[in-house]
């Protein structure tokens, strides 16, 4: 017995710690997720003095037109914008993937660059493009930009590497065999395309339309910018909660917005079960070149490719025009932000740092979560309720995050009222926000790791933190450094739940572009734009070179694979 | 090694306290002032006052007042400055403000001050109602030069007016509210009514609607002298008009908030406010100011705004505020912006 001893005080010792770390992260998903949202629902059933009255806000939100003409305008452009995007971007990705035309390498840099901008940019630039003194307002055959027209082309420029990013991946792996299979009946080029490709590609496509839908519905700066008069639910929530602080309306709408981004949720969750993992015998396609079919796609390619690369230029050459369109002279003035209405240099320092806290807090969190989840051997129900718990934020917009953090936060007798108004607030808030994917993530580059590793270290006494230290952290290295960027990139570009969030002293670049454009102040909202873009993209550029350093260095038998 | 490094955290802490103990007491003062000119006068109350630091929070009038009025239970702001009289009558009203007398009060237009002694809130410069007109689209549409509200109403100008919702922006509010005292309940909403068939867009701040037709993105804009001053000046093709009815005003006030822990330093605030030097700079950008008889001309102004300026009833404005903001929202919302 005592040849066992030891190893069992130790790995006690060790469970202990182990437990506790997964309680504490069931602590603060509850804290930072759970109780807000709580917040949020009850204060959507309370009246003004805090009474219990079921749903007579809904009630009162359906009895006004104005706000209940929004919920349609909103699943309209959504709609309309789902639509343009799946199939442009399942033409580019079929082109990217299937075809054999030149350039894919500048294609998938052009199409994936407006991750690294702001939603606001795209509006901002369709002001001066189909503007009244838009370059191409002929375009729109008198039709006002500001309206649906314009929040449905602004939806596409930034949902589209999205709805890219999944295609990709769906026609990525494509088993060779089948294509073999059906030249050699035969079969016409359309009708393998008809029955093979499509049916491979239908979940991918139906994911891709949820995503796209999700994020168009519960975006906020592009119709807040380019909207004009065209009300939808996520300026209402704002108008109720910043313009009028009726936050018992707020939390009214927040719901209403919550709810079909939540069914589009559950949806792709059940859909994403029926991807099946291609057989372990398949060949991978390999597309050969006909000029037939990579001509046109070309062509469609570069047509899309101009026309997400007049929009980002738009907007850089917007913000350095000294008075548009009168005199037409470059300056740097729009750049002086301190002296323009609603911005200031403040608010991009402040925006770097949330993005590098945020990076940093994300990043440790996320990965030490889900380390827990996946390497420990104890308490299955919990693991799992945290897994679910790690889901949620996918589900639940922006917009209504921040909703419910004012209401949970600001609330006087909350013990953590004192980070309200905190660049804490602002990371808590974010890291929330973007939590899921930032999960999925480590939890695929966890479970790529040989789980031997875990029953060596448990066999040879080694506590689990030093096995996360010497093993699993540096193998997971790429994927960590992936998770610090994604949190980096869009704690920059983020404006829907940080907007709420605020104050004075920690305003943000994004909430900048917003107010300058509320100012009029449009080639200011332009410059800050195109500094967050520039910024993104500088950021990422460094961390790709330092990535494949860190990786030759540290993981060097990597390096044949990638190269 | 450790206790060094403790040394050392705890050397870094007490030098921050110490830095602490003689930090400059920071004001938070709640504005609608434009922000192309708080810079100048934070910088020019701080050299007077070195102790002390202002720190701004700004938005538009209409944001500003309903941010006040939802801390109203516990108030953040130390005081508010530069917001429009009417929205400060309202908060007087809620008991918001500490009444003081700055030194130098008595130079002061009597009619631009709170009439209870000490005042609640003191004015400091009227801001006027214009409109700012793009010539340059103007003569490419072949659109004629409105000289008048009634103007505005006609047919061709359909899609050509942006004005400031009223609910968000001081600048709408007073307009609304110069009609109603001008031309009665009735015929101020009918009014309101035909302007609504050619309003484009109602925006939330009431620069806007004159920074659009100076970048030609409206013809007409209903906004303020001040901004429509600054756009000309800056080169854009538009003209300044005071129409010929009358304009509607409002005064940028500032009061001291009940209960802020601060009161020394908003004292301080309030008497740099009503200084001679203070009007002076009121008066770089604005024509009419407190201070009696210091206002020079101010470049690119609407000539005889002054005269045209309505006989306005403050205590009538802020008592109808709420019902007034209510009957626009039910009207006109749909064309809104979001605020």
């Amino acid at each position: 017995m005592s040849a066992v001893l030891g190893p069992v005080v130790t790995r006690d010792a060790n469970a202990f710690w182990l437990r506790a770390g997964l309680w504490l992260l069931l602590a603060y998903l509850g804290v930072t997720l759970l109780l807000p949202l709580y917040a949020l629902l009850s204060r959507s059933v309370e009246d003004a003095a805090g009474h219990f009255i079921g749903l007579a806000n809904f009630a009162e939100y359906l009895s006004r037109p104005a706000l209940r003409a929004s919920l349609g305008n909103s699943l309209l452009v959504a709609g309309l914008t789902t639509l343009i995007v799946t199939a442009t971007a399942f033409v580019y990705a079929y082109a990217l993937t299937r075809s054999c035309i030149p350039a894919r390498g500048a294609f998938r840099l052009v199409a994936l660059s407006p991750l690294l901008a702001p939603s606001l940019l795209p509006a901002i630039a369709l002001v001066y493009l189909f503007g009244r003194q838009g370059v191409i307002r002929d375009w729109l055959f008198g039709e006002p930009i500001y309206g649906p027209i314009g929040i449905v082309i602004g939806s596409c420029f930034w949902t589209f590497p999205h709805a890219l990013t999944i295609l990709l991946i769906a026609l990525a792996g494509a088993d060779g065999r089948l294509y073999e299979a059906a030249t050699a009946l035969g079969s016409s080029h359309w009708r393998t395309f008809r029955t093979v490709t499509l049916p491979g590609a239908k979940y991918g496509l139906i994911s891709a339309a949820l995503v796209t839908f999700t994020l168009t519905l519960t975006d906020f700066g592009v119709p807040k910018v380019i909207g004009g008069d065209y009300p939808v639910l996520a300026t209402d929530v704002y108008k109720q909660v910043v313009g009028q602080q009726n936050f018992r309306m707020g939390a009214v709408v927040a719901i209403v917005l919550l709810l079909p981004a939540l069914a589009a949720f559950i949806l792709e969750r059940r859909i994403g079960r029926h991807h099946s993992a291609l057989s372990s015998r398949a060949q991978p396609y390999l597309p050969t070149p006909r000029p037939a079919r990579d001509w046109p796609l070309f062509a469609c390619c570069s047509l899309l490719a101009v026309a997400l690369l007049g929009i980002l230029g738009m907007a850089v050459y917007a913000s350095l025009v000294r008075l548009w369109p009168y005199d037409l002279t470059l300056t740097l003035a729009n750049y002086n932000f301190d002296l323009r209405d609603g911005g200031s240099w403040l608010a991009y320092r402040n925006s770097l740092w949330l993005a590098t806290l945020t990076a940093l807090a994300g990043t440790t969190l996320v990965f030490l979560g889900a380390w827990l989840c996946e390497k420990v051997p104890a308490l299955p129900w919990l693991r799992g309720l945290i897994h679910m718990l790690a889901l949620l934020p996918m589900a639940v917009p922006g917009l209504v995050l921040g909703i419910a953090y004012i209401l949970f936060f600001n609330h006087p007798g909350n013990p953590l009222h004192g980070l309200y108004g905190t660049l804490a607030i602002l990371v808590i808030a974010t890291v929330a926000h973007f939590y899921t994917v930032g999960h999925l993530g480590a939890v695929t580059a966890l479970r790529q790791l040989d789980p031997e590793y875990e029953a060596v270290g448990a066999s040879l006494r080694t506590p689990a933190w030093r096995l996360l230290g010497r093993v699993t952290l540096p193998l997971c290295l790429p994927a960590l450094l992936d998770l610090a960027m994604y949190f980096f990139v869009n704690a920059l570009t983020t404006v829907s739940a940080v907007v709420f969030l605020y104050s004075p002293d920690t305003v943000l670049a994004a909430v900048a572009i917003l107010n300058m454009d509320d100012a009029g102040d449009v080639a200011g909202a332009a410059a800050m734009a195109v500094m967050i873009f520039l910024t993104a993209a500088m950021v990422r550029t460094l961390y790709a070179q330092l990535s494949a350093r860190l990786l030759r260095r540290l993981q060097p038998w990597r390096a044949g694979s990638r190269a | 090694m450790f206790p060094s490094r403790i040394k050392l955290i705890t050397a870094l802490l007490l030098a921050g306290f110490a830095a602490g103990a003689h930090a400059k007491t920071e004001l938070l003062v709640y504005t609608a002032v434009e922000a192309d000119e708080l810079a100048k006068f934070k910088a020019a109350f701080e050299a007077d006052n070195p102790d002390i630091e202002i720190k701004w929070v700004r938005d538009s009038t209409g944001i500003i007042t309903a941010k006040l009025l939802a801390e109203k239970a516990a108030p953040q702001a130390d005081v508010v400055w530069g917001l429009a009289a009417t929205s400060l009558l309202a908060l007087a009203k809620e008991g918001y403000f500490q009444p003081y007398a700055p030194k130098g009060l008595d130079a002061l237009t009597p009619a631009y001050r709170d009439s209870e002694n000490p005042p609640r809130w003191i004015g400091q410069r009227a801001w006027i109602a214009s409109l700012c007109f793009n010539t340059a689209e103007a003569a490419k549409l072949n659109l004629p030069k409105p000289s008048s509200w009634a103007d505005l109403t006609k047919p061709v100008y359909k899609g050509h007016v942006v004005m400031p919702n009223p609910a968000s922006s001081g600048t709408g509010f007073l307009d609304v509210s110069s009609w109603l005292q001008m031309w009665g309940e009735a015929k101020g909403w009918a009014y309101m009514d035909a302007l609504h068939e050619n309003i484009a867009q109602y925006t939330h701040s009431g620069s806007k609607p004159c920074k659009m037709a100076a970048a030609g993105e409206t013809v007409i804009g209903v906004s303020f002298a001040y901004r429509g001053a600054k756009e000309k000046t800056k080169g854009a093709p538009i003209e300044v008009i005071a129409p010929s009815e009358g304009v509607g005003w409002d005064l940028e006030s500032f009061g001291i908030v009940k209960g802020t822990s601060k009161l020394e330093a908003a004292k301080a605030l309030a008497d740099w406010s009503v200084s001679r030097k203070a009007n002076e700079m009121y008066n770089e950008e604005y024509a009419v100011v407190a201070m009696p008889g210091i206002a020079k001309p101010v470049p690119n102004f609407p000539a005889g705004i002054i005269d045209k300026m309505i006989k306005n009833d403050f205590a009538w404005a802020a008592e109808h505020r709420e019902a007034i903001l209510g009957e626009w929202s039910k009207r006109y919302d749909g064309k809104s912006e979001a605020k």
